[in-house]
């Protein structure tokens, strides 16, 4: 058979089973979008490619599978560059293709011409800029491959123009190779391991988005209870516990609990569980748990060690250590430690939303919504104190509802992540936190909500600021605010409104709380503003590059 | 000559003009030191060795983790038997 480099891709990815592609189009991959005119992939027409990048997210951290978008060559590229660059440090696996301009031109400085290749070597874990049509063959199967095994994360295929038109002839379609992940591949066998935790007699442990990614919470949740293990989790591995479970600790870090914190430095030993030691988890590092000892396992070689020493380690998918390890555990109570955790949780009561006062209070709305949607809602946030509220205080139950940019931290991630996560999940609710200052960065994605009709509902925490700055400067730069705080504050449920999507504005409702509750039973996009006491703080809080345990507020 | 706080790291890699791009990028992006690097294709060509001269250092194990993680990477190995004076007499090999 006879086939062009953009049938073969297209081909390619009908074979993958992907359904929804975002993207733009331009010159450089106008062949591709030709072909796609004749499949029954959906299109998703994003309003510029950063936003396309997150709508691919959205599906790939909601599904787990593999998400892909396209871009064109040059500003198509550089404006997709954010939302790779995300996609790599959460480990999300995004396979993005983006045109480029014909081969004979490469190098000569052609229109739209960039260095996609070298732009995106230090964020994708792996990148191709195919050649000839036949390379795509192999290119494709294994982008997905290297995007969906291991640890995750985003592929960039580039395409140039002429490759997409090429003609290639071949006999068969090459498969996908089966997502193949490495078993226990250390010396380190789960029996010694075992022994450790047997033998500790204040262990606890610290999972991170790895226990998401294995699928594994069930295992961790048994290994918990077997041994009665406290268990902490950091931002991206939030939905893998269940909040109200008697050994969960919630968060550590810069906006975890205070017990979860305090608790951490009296271990004897961290069972550290696809956790990366991230900073904004450990605090200053040095004061990290010091006292204990770490065994870690990950996914990843290169994690081991990286930024603390392990002294017990395995390279492993921990669905397989889990499995493997469990029966080896005993069955212990840990009288005096559960009671020291329990103490020490009463002691350090977590943040609680005022019952009376303030219907704005941020903790209260998004308590509201927690009881007014799903528990298989999924939850999408920008970046701000927004964020760290909900995740301080929405009850994630399961997996893959929690979505946020956790390890870049950008603004603008929130509104096309929760259009992604809607189209992959028809039937599902999908609520976005988003903050005024991250909304205005993707805003115009809701030209593609009102596209689309997701059901999704955009929750606007606007307090008039970029609020998280603020708090940074009142607290840690001698209150010297400047270039916080919005003058011109546009009317956004007007916006919304403009924009063809269904507003509210609780500042100007009489029961806002029911217009909040009914608004989010709406099967369609509803976009709603909710004035917030701009000097509330985020608390509490380890100020940054202090140890955990000098929490305030 | 053999100086003791350096060793070798070879790798043989996929030959493509991306790929010394992907293994410099990643000393650089990470802050690595990089003393000294030889490389040359092998066979048809289809695949590249590489040598490279580093510190011995507290990095040094990260190195190795993140450079066997690279999808070009084929195979390495640690090589701290050589003679690493081969990287300070590379003139040498423009000598008449
Ligand atoms: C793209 C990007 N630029 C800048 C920052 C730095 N930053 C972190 S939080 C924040 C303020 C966010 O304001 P807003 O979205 O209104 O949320 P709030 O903190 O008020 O809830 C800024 C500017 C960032 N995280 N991302």
């Amino acid at each position: 058979m006879k086939h062009t480099g953009a049938e073969i891709i297209i081909r390619m990815l009908e074979k993958k089973g992907i359904r929804i592609i975002s993207g733009i189009p331009g010159s450089a991959n106008l062949p591709l979008y030709k072909v796609l005119h004749d499949s029954n992939i959906k299109h998703v027409l994003a309003r510029q490619e950063q936003g396309a990048g997150f709508i691919a997210q959205g599906m790939a951290r909601s599904t787990g599978k593999a998400a892909v978008c396209f871009a064109t060559s040059g500003p198509g590229v550089t404006n997709l560059l954010t939302a790779i660059a995300d996609a790599k440090i959460d480990s999300v696996p995004v396979v993005a293709f983006t045109g480029q301009v014909a081969t004979n031109m490469i190098g000569t400085d052609a229109f739209q011409e960039i260095d996609t290749y070298g732009l995106t070597i230090p964020i994708t874990k792996h990148n191709f800029l195919a050649r000839s049509a036949a390379e795509l063959l192999e290119i494709i199967p294994e982008a997905f491959r290297i995007a969906e095994s291991g640890r995750p994360g985003p592929v960039v295929i580039d395409v140039p123009r002429d490759v997409q038109l090429q003609e290639h002839t071949f006999d068969e379609w090459p498969c996908f190779h089966e997502k193949h992940n490495p078993a226990a591949i250390e010396k380190n066998n789960p029996d010694t391991l075992a022994i450790t935790i047997n033998s500790a007699r204040r262990p606890i442990i610290l999972f991170g988005g790895g226990i998401i990614e294995s699928a594994s919470e069930g295992l961790l949740r048994q290994l918990a209870e077997k041994s009665n293990i406290p268990a902490a989790s950091t931002l991206r591995g939030l939905g893998a516990f269940a909040p109200s479970h008697p050994l969960y600790l919630g968060m550590i870090g810069m906006h975890g609990t205070k017990y979860a914190n305090r608790l951490i430095e009296q271990a004897d030993l961290v069972i550290a569980l696809g956790f990366r030691f991230g900073d904004r988890a450990t605090g200053k590092l040095s004061e990290f748990c010091k006292n204990a000892t770490i065994i870690q396992v990950d996914i990843d070689k290169a994690e081991i060690g990286k930024i603390k020493p392990a002294h017990q380690h395995m390279t492993a998918d921990l669905y397989i250590f889990l499995e493997s390890i469990l029966p080896l555990i005993e069955e212990n109570k840990r009288t005096e430690w559960i009671h020291q955790v329990n103490f020490t949780r009463q002691q350090l009561p977590y943040v609680k939303a005022p019952v009376n006062g303030d219907v704005f209070h941020p903790l209260r709305i998004i308590d509201e919504v927690a009881a007014h949607v799903p528990s298989d809602t999924i939850i999408s946030t920008d970046v701000g104190q927004h964020q760290m509220w909900v995740a301080m205080k929405y009850p994630f139950t399961m997996p893959r509802t929690f979505l946020t940019s956790a390890g870049l931290g950008t603004m603008g991630f929130g509104v096309p992540a929760a259009i992604g996560a809607a189209l992959a999940n028809p039937g599902r609710k999908v609520v976005c936190f988003s903050g005024d200052g991250s909304f205005l960065m993707n805003m115009q994605e809701m030209a593609t909500i009102a596209e689309e009709q997701p059901n999704l509902a955009i929750l606007l925490f606007n307090n008039g600021y970029l609020g998280l700055v603020r708090q940074q400067q009142e607290l840690f730069y001698d209150g010297k605010f400047i270039a916080s705080q919005f003058h011109a504050i546009p009317d956004f449920a007007m916006i919304a409104k403009g924009f063809g999507i269904k507003s509210f504005d609780m500042a100007k409702e009489e029961n806002p709380l029911y217009v909040l509750s009914s608004a989010l039973r709406l099967k369609e996009p509803v976009f709603i503003n909710i004035p917030i006491n701009y000097s509330e703080n985020v608390y509490p809080m380890v100020p940054p590059g202090a140890a955990n345990k000098a929490m305030i507020g | 000559m053999k100086q003791h706080n350096h060793t070798v790291i070879e790798l043989i890699v996929n030959n493509h003009p991306g790929v010394m791009s992907h293994i410099t990028g990643l000393f650089s992006r990470r802050g690595y030191n990089l003393e000294g690097i030889l490389c040359g294709a092998l066979g048809e060509g289809s695949t590249s060795v590489m040598y490279l001269l580093v510190s011995l250092n507290e990095q040094y194990m990260q190195i190795i983790s993140q450079l066997e993680k690279l999808h070009d990477v084929i195979e390495l190995k640690e090589r701290s038997e050589y003679d690493h004076s081969v990287f300070y007499k590379i003139d040498s090999l423009f000598a008449e």
